[in-house]
């Protein structure tokens, strides 16, 4: 049930895009077509779950134990560079068609703020576990796919309309953001 | 010395970090629920940026090109750790309020972005001023977003209020859906102005 709750909660209620402003950048960057962002999705699933597996370890048995808590950010982001790096090699090697899939984006990834976001609030959830942590960063890459595809398909409905010249480009984009926001502020209070 | 004001003032307006170039958005709507968030967000955000283009530009020749992006992180993000435990120490009510963002700044893509695309090319003067440019300019457009909001939806300003206690204001604002709706008229309105000024 407490599972239940938190992926509805990352999903819906907090969904990390809309509501907490984590993965801005690719939210606006790479939603011009379905297809891109379903591909962009996928590379942040998979980054985001190793990647906060990996920094759940590293705080829980180096950091803390050895007191050098305050280095978190930087051995954060140090691990989620060169795990980027390693996924990159290792997906090039063992399966070709993933990695031509998802390829592009991987490197996008290492300046994804939600990746990082996600690593780090990841540390605070109550009762915490490593199961929970990952489970925490799966549940919330299912909300970023969620907010960037329906955007997406937003977007391409976009190109057809007749826009107001001073609103086309950037501010219809955030116009569209911001009534989405609005659409998932009904959830509040679901959880 | 007026290619020097030139590069000053490209930050400011010609190519605004927020308005123009759209870098480090997350910060930019995360935080600017209040014009003192805002302010806030800026200043550390021009701090680890004139930092960073500074040790860049002095060790720019040591870095092999390879490793550059890795080692560029490295410097952005020690600086960051300074802000986050100064803030902590000394204004511990910012700290809070702008919670997660402080160690996001190390992925703001406008700091690497700088970082790369300047102070590894530059002297060390332009480096310094291409960062007190870009970093100025996000501040005022931080603060800007965080005033509109704040006026908008909690009646003050720099946490003065204006109106009574009770009145209505529009809460939308300050909730998360305000922050795209504010920064898209702000674009509308910063476009206007840039393109009739020059």
């Amino acid at each position: 049930m407490e599972y239940v709750l938190i992926l509805i909660a990352a999903v819906f209620v907090n969904n990390i895009v809309l509501s907490q402003f984590l993965g801005i950048c690719p939210f606006l960057g790479v939603s011009n077509k379905v297809s891109t962002s379903v591909g962009m999705s996928g590379a942040v699933l998979f980054v985001m779950t190793i990647a906060t597996l990996a920094t759940y370890l590293l705080h829980q048995f180096v950091l803390v134990p050895s007191g050098l808590d305050y280095l978190r950010t930087i051995t954060f982001i140090l691990v989620i560079a060169s795990l980027v790096q390693m996924v990159e090699i290792i997906l090039k090697k063992v399966s070709p068609a993933l990695y031509q899939a998802l390829g592009v984006f991987l490197p996008l990834i290492t300046t994804n703020c939600a990746v990082l976001g996600v690593a780090i609030l990841a540390l605070g959830l109550e009762h915490g576990s490593l199961l929970k942590a990952v489970f925490f960063a799966i549940a919330n890459s299912i909300g970023f796919a969620l907010a960037l595809i329906v955007f997406a398909s937003i977007r391409e409905h976009l190109e057809l309309a007749n826009i107001p010249k001073g609103m086309k480009g950037v501010p219809i984009n955030l116009l569209v953001a911001g009534l989405l926001s609005l659409a998932f502020l009904g959830f509040t209070g679901l959880v | 010395m007026l290619n020097q004001k030139q590069n000053f003032l490209k930050g400011i307006i010609k190519d605004n970090p927020v308005f123009v170039m759209l870098l480090g958005m997350c910060p930019t709507l995360g935080v600017t629920s209040s014009a003192f968030n805002g302010l806030g967000m800026g200043i550390a955000t021009l701090f680890v940026l004139l930092m960073s283009n500074i040790v860049v530009s002095l060790v720019k020749s040591q870095i092999p090109s390879k490793v550059r992006i890795p080692a560029f992180i490295i410097i952005i993000a020690s600086f960051v750790t300074i802000v986050e435990m100064v803030l902590e120490a000394y204004i511990p009510f910012l700290f809070e309020q702008l919670g997660i963002f402080i160690p996001l700044i190390v992925v703001n893509c406008l700091i690497l972005g700088r970082a790369e695309a300047f102070a590894s090319k530059n002297n060390l003067l332009s480096s310094v001023i291409d960062a007190l440019g870009m970093g100025i300019g996000f501040t005022v457009a931080l603060t800007l977003l965080g005033v509109t909001r704040e006026i908008l939806g909690s009646g003050s300003i720099f946490d003065f209020r204006f109106v009574s206690e009770n009145a209505n204001t529009l809460i939308l604002f300050i909730l998360p859906p305000g922050a795209f709706i504010a920064l898209a008229y702000l674009t509308v309105l910063f476009n206007k102005v840039s393109t009739k000024t020059s």
